[in-house]
Parts: structure tokens; C-alpha cells; sequence
């Protein structure tokens, strides 16, 4: 994830125009970019569209992918949703916790565990989501095995 | 001799489990052999039970191999693979598999047959003929049609389309929208996603039909982020619609404009909800908006808009094509036509079966699906999604038709099936309705936000053993209030499912593991 910086921010801005409609696409592109939404890009973001702070502050505090504070390096997502748990992803997500030694919505050792609710891979569960990719049929061997390529990513 | 086209779908189901690897693993040893072959990166047929399904093409044959791995590669090509050779992953002709044969394809007919990102392979297969038919024939003609064909609207309301398209078309206002949600967040559900990565130029044309039809020049769809791999080849397929001359002005010199831009949500499921949609297409807060106005007269900025989930949508381009009679002639009652069944969770044969409705829950489960995948017995069925009632094994029998599930108290929705066997906790899955709910909630009504927060706790004391015959009667209560006073399907549903576990497995709250 890049640094956070004012310029990307306002290139961002610049490529939507600096339409405020355009907000919610404007906070994911920062996301993409920084990971999460620091409170000095709230502040920035208000004024270059235009907006109050509370505006743009209650917008991100709406949307589950709009994080505010910054996350580890790596992030892995297990689907909490129904046709999940019916394949034993309250018990992959025990799992996952000990495995990375992490609560749901937590950082440790530069990973972040989410819960999601539904990745749309539904006959494939339980499913998965690391670093934007999705991965089905995840039980726990796999899952080790794809937190074991994660690391060799790095 | 001619390349041998080969087929791996770039699908996420079938990415999920590996496909991109098998991709490469193919081109690799069809490299190192020196075999020529083209590499095709299709859509999914929908049987994502089989995934990656890789398919080779032999004298105009696509000869099938399921549940390919990177292992198997090399051993195929060993086993004369280009000549659709024998090997224990060899399934035969696609077109013989009886998952994909025995189903009514109208919408999906063309979702792993081609090559989603090519024009050419579109047009062959029909692509920009029923837009082409449109313009021909008028605006007029296209409302009817969708009228006759008895379209509703497959998100989950089940809406008459035909009604919707005629209130927008004659809704006053010079600048008119039409808005795709493509928000599927419901767990148990996949159709949109695999139409849009299978057949994204199938969509795009059926927007641009509705917005000729309506009289709308530019065209939204809201696509959720959950699908990075979805919104890749969705907004590669625009582009590739805008350079082939089927979006901007005066398309193919029909005097008509329209244009489509991809918006992402942003992982709230209140979001799927028309005008929360709405209000976070214009950069807001999902926040529910009170109806009266209607969308269909006060949308998107204020504008008439048309609403329409993917496969509404999508649905349309054949009804244009072969008529609304031909449509209507499937299905039963008020329930016209085909809806794309999605099997998921505990089932053997997982994917998406387009049949017409009629069908029953025990026909989808067993005879596609060949029942849990655990092979354990079934013990309850969601359908509908997370907003959906909880169905015992024992009633499965009625046929699919939206009128008569709401008859029975639940709904078919969405089409998403979710198998669950015996060893599933009922008790457990009602208090995660009502705390998904506390999750997801908007805040803008009182029963959802505060309705949901008092279910979990009033759940938890059930699960507890404490007060339990008070604690059911207050909790029956709260879910006539969240019934009864919500402003949309988020508050206003979530007691189905609690209900349906208070009906039919009320014993399992003195068994629960709890949270």
C-alpha cells in the first residue's frame, strides 16, 4: 500500500472531476491506493469537493470497506454469511483466529482479519478473500497453505 | 493442422478453486510440446461443482474435463488432450452433461459458450440483434413486449418489469436513467455475478434496450466490490462495447445515445436496496429513502429512473428477440418465464440451474444439486436469501412460484437455494438473522436499529433457558413490529427466518451451542 499523501489525493479528486456525487467511487480508489481513510484525507477530501467534514466523516463511517484505521500488509477476509456457515466457516473462522493469533477486525504481525458477508462464491464455500483474491472450498489444511503462500509474497 | 481451441473459464467460482493456474499450466506444457492451441478464457456454464472445467474443442465438439488441477496438465496432454483423449477427469461432450442439458437456458444461454470480451464471438451468437430488432421496431413495440412476456423483477421483489419500463417512458422529464443493481449481497446467490462475467455484452445490450425503450441515454450499474474479478472484465466489456460503436451517440446511426458507467459499492448490504442504492450512486450514505416518489418517477437525482437487477435485464434481449409470448409460456401462474436457481452451501452439485419456475426445492436439491454435500440428511433449506425463511426437509415439495411461497411465508427471491444438514444449529442461524440485520442496518427506522440489537439479546436469553415462554412471546412481538413498521425489507423481513426457526425448530433453542 502507498503512503498516504495529499497529491494522490487530489489526483484522485481530479479524475472525478471533483464531483462530490462521485464520493463514494472517490473513497474507494484512496482505499485501493492507501488501504484505509486517515482523518487528515477526510479533511481534504471535504474541501477539495467541497463538502462539510461530517458529510464526507458520515460517509465513511457508512461503508463497511471504508476503514479508518490503517491496516496490516495483508488481508484476509473469511465469509461469515449463510451458505458459509452450512460449510463450517464459524469453525474455519476459529481457526483462522488461532492461526494468526488475531480477533475478527484486528491486526497482528502485519495480517487484518475481516469478517465479510458473502464473496457471491456460494457453491464453492466456505470461501475466502486474501489480498482482493477470492478462494473457495477453503477448509483448514488450505486455508494454512494460503497463508503459507501469503507470507512468500511479501 | 489448426489450433486446438482450448477453454478455461476466467469466473470467479472457477478462479476460486484455481482455474488461472490450470490456464497457465496449459499454456506451459502446451508450450513445451510444441502443440498449438488457443486459449480461451470463457465464462462459466454454471456448474461450478465442476470447476475449473476445462473444455477442448474437437471436429466443432467441446469435449468436457471437470475438477482439473494443476497436476492433471501434464498427464493430460499425455492423454492425447487436443483429441479430446481419454483420462479419469474426461467428462465428455459439454453438451451432454446432464446438470447443463436439463435446464431452461433463456438468460444464461450464452454464459460459457463464448468468450465474454469478444464482439465477434457476441455477434455470432446473436449479440446486438435484439437492439438491432429494437430499433426497427420502436420503443412501443419493446414495452409491449416486456409487458407480454410477464418479466418480473428477479433482485427478489418480483415487480412486474413491463409496468415499471412503461411508468418511466411515460413519466415526464427530458433526462431519464437507467440504473442496474448489480448489488448481490444476499448469501446464496451468484446469478448476477456469473452472468456479468460470462456474458457482460448480453447485459450491456439489454441496457441499451431498456434505455431505448424508456427513453434514457445513459445507464448505471452498481456493482458490488465483493466482485474485484467482475468488475475487471465488466469494465474491460464496456470499453469494448464503446469502441465497437454499441455505446456513445447516435448508436450504429440509430439517432439514439446511450452510455453506461460502473460504479462500486462499498461493502454495505442495505446497498442492494433500490434507493439506498440510489442515494450511494449519487455519493451518499445508503440510507433508505421513504416511498412515495417512486423511483420510476423519482430516481437517481430526482430523474425518472429504471431500477432493474442484472438478470432482469439481461432477461430482456431474448424477449425482444423471440417475443414476450415465448416467455410467458414458461413458468407457472403469475410467475412467467425462467429463473436462474442458485444451489449453494451444503449441497454435493453446487451452481446455477435457469429452469422455469414450477420447479420444486426437492427436484433442484436432489436430482441437480444430489443432495448435502457432507451426505448427511437435510435438515432446513433458506431461500431467498439471508432475509428468507428457513424451510424444513419435510416441504420441499411445492412447486417455485413467488406467490405461492409467500403463501407459505416465505419467499423465492433471488433464487438462492442454501442447503443446511441435520447437524445445523437453527437456533444459532435465527440469532445471526437478527444480528446480521444490527449489522447492516441503515439506521434510518427504529424497528431495524433498535429491533435488531433487542433480537440477539432476547435470543441469547431463549438460548439460555432463562424466561424462555416470556422471552417467545416477546420476541413473536418484536418481529411483528420490525414486520409491520420497517421501511424496507431489511427490518421488515428479517423476522421471516426468525419466524420460520420458531415454527419449525423451536426445539433447537434448548440445544443451541448459542453465539
Amino acid at each position: 500500500m502507498a503512503k498516504i499523501d495529499e497529491q494522490t489525493t487530489r489526483d484522485i479528486v481530479a479524475q472525478f472531476d471533483h464531483k462530490a456525487e462521485m464520493l463514494v467511487q472517490i473513497l474507494q480508489a484512496i482505499v485501493s491506493r492507501f488501504g484505509w481513510v486517515p482523518a487528515e484525507t477526510i479533511r481534504q477530501l471535504a474541501q477539495e469537493l467541497n463538502l462539510s467534514r461530517a458529510d464526507v466523516h458520515g460517509v465513511v463511517e457508512y461503508y463497511h470497506d471504508f476503514r479508518t484505521e490503517e491496516p496490516g500488509k495483508h488481508i484476509v477476509k473469511i465469509c461469515q454469511a449463510e451458505a458459509c456457515q452450512a460449510m463450517g466457516s464459524r469453525e474455519l473462522t476459529e481457526h483462522a483466529k488461532n492461526a494468526l493469533s488475531v480477533g475478527l477486525h484486528d491486526t497482528n504481525n502485519d495480517v487484518t482479519l475481516e469478517p465479510v458477508y458473502c464473496l457471491g462464491n456460494c457453491a464453492c464455500s466456505p470461501a475466502v478473500m486474501i489480498d482482493g483474491k477470492t478462494h473457495g472450498r477453503v477448509d483448514e489444511s488450505r486455508f494454512d497453505a494460503l497463508l503459507d503462500t501469503m507470507g512468500g509474497n511479501d | 493442422m489448426a489450433r486446438t481451441k482450448i477453454y478455461v473459464p476466467r469466473e470467479t467460482a472457477a478462479v476460486s478453486v484455481g482455474a488461472d493456474e490450470v490456464a497457465l499450466a496449459i499454456a506451459r506444457v502446451a508450450k513445451k510440446t510444441s502443440t498449438d492451441i488457443e486459449l480461451i478464457r470463457n465464462g462459466s456454464w454454471g456448474a461450478s461443482w465442476l470447476e475449473p472445467l476445462v473444455e477442448v474443442e474437437v471436429d466443432g465438439t467441446r469435449i468436457a474435463y471437470g475438477n482439473v488441477t494443476v497436476e492433471d496438465v501434464a498427464g493430460m496432454f499425455d492423454s492425447d488432450l487436443v483429441e479430446g483423449g481419454e483420462h479419469e477427469r474426461r467428462l465428455g461432450p459439454v453438451n451432454e452433461i446432464p446438470y447443463l442439458i436439463n435446464q431452461d437456458r433463456w438468460t444464461f444461454w450464452r454464459c460459457g459458450l463464448v468468450n465474454p470480451l469478444s464482439i465477434e464471438d457476441f455477434e455470432i451468437h446473436q449479440g446486438f440483434k435484439a437492439l438491432e430488432k429494437a430499433f426497427a421496431e420502436g420503443a412501443d413495440a419493446v414495452l409491449q413486449a416486456v409487458v407480454d412476456s410477464g418479466l418480473r423483477g428477479r433482485g427478489g421483489a418480483g415487480f412486474p418489469t413491463g409496468i415499471k419500463w412503461r411508468t418511466v417512458a411515460d413519466a415526464p422529464g427530458a433526462q431519464k436513467y437507467i440504473a442496474c443493481n448489480a448489488d448481490e449481497g444476499d448469501s446464496g446467490t451468484f446469478s448476477d455475478r456469473i452472468l456479468m462475467e460470462g456474458d457482460p455484452l448480453g447485459l450491456i445490450e439489454s441496457m441499451a434496450i431498456a434505455g431505448f425503450a424508456v427513453g434514457a441515454s445513459k445507464g448505471y450499474i452498481y456493482l458490488r466490490s465483493e466482485y474485484p474479478l467482475t468488475q475487471s472484465i465488466l469494465s474491460r466489456a464496456i470499453e469494448t462495447a464503446r469502441n465497437a460503436g454499441w455505446l456513445g451517440d447516435n448508436i450504429k446511426d440509430s439517432g439514439f445515445d446511450f452510455d453506461i458507467e460502473l460504479h462500486l459499492g462499498a461493502g454495505s448490504y442495505v446497498c442492494g436496496e433500490e434507493t439506498a442504492m440510489l442515494e450511494s450512486l449519487e455519493g451518499k450514505k445508503g440510507l433508505v429513502r421513504y416511498k412515495p416518489p417512486l423511483p420510476a418517477l423519482e430516481g437517481l437525482f430526482g430523474k425518472p429512473t429504471v431500477v432493474n437487477n442484472v438478470v432482469t435485464l439481461a432477461s430482456v434481449a431474448n424477449i425482444v428477440n423471440l417475443g414476450g409470448e415465448r416467455y410467458a409460456g414458461m413458468g407457472m401462474n403469475r410467475s412467467k418465464g425462467t429463473l436462474a436457481f442458485q444451489l449453494a452451501g451444503n449441497i454435493k452439485r453446487g451452481g446455477l440451474v435457469e429452469k422455469a419456475f414450477g420447479v420444486t426445492l426437492r427436484e433442484l436439491i436432489e436430482d441437480w444439486g444430489g443432495g448435502t454435500a457432507s451426505g448427511r440428511p437435510v435438515k432446513a433449506v433458506q431461500i431467498g436469501g439471508p432475509l428468507g425463511a428457513y424451510i424444513p426437509a419435510d416441504r420441499l415439495d411445492t412447486p417455485l412460484d413467488y406467490e405461492a411461497f409467500i403463501e407459505m411465508g416465505a419467499m423465492v427471491g433471488h433464487g438462492g437455494i442454501v442447503v443446511f444438514d441435520d447437524t445445523a444449529d437453527m437456533a444459532q442461524l435465527a440469532r445471526f438473522a437478527m444480528e446480521f440485520c444490527a449489522i447492516e442496518s441503515c439506521g434510518k427506522c427504529t424497528p431495524c436499529r433498535i429491533g435488531s440489537t433487542r433480537g440477539v439479546e432476547v435470543i441469547d436469553k431463549m438460548i439460555g433457558g432463562d424466561n424462555k415462554d416470556e422471552n417467545y412471546e416477546l420476541l413473536v412481538d418484536l418481529c411483528d413490529t420490525m414486520e409491520d413498521a420497517s421501511l424496507c425489507a431489511m427490518g421488515g423481513m428479517t423476522p421471516y427466518p426468525v419466524r420460520s426457526v420458531l415454527k419449525y425448530f423451536a426445539k433447537d433453542f434448548a440445544s443451541s451451542k448459542g453465539k
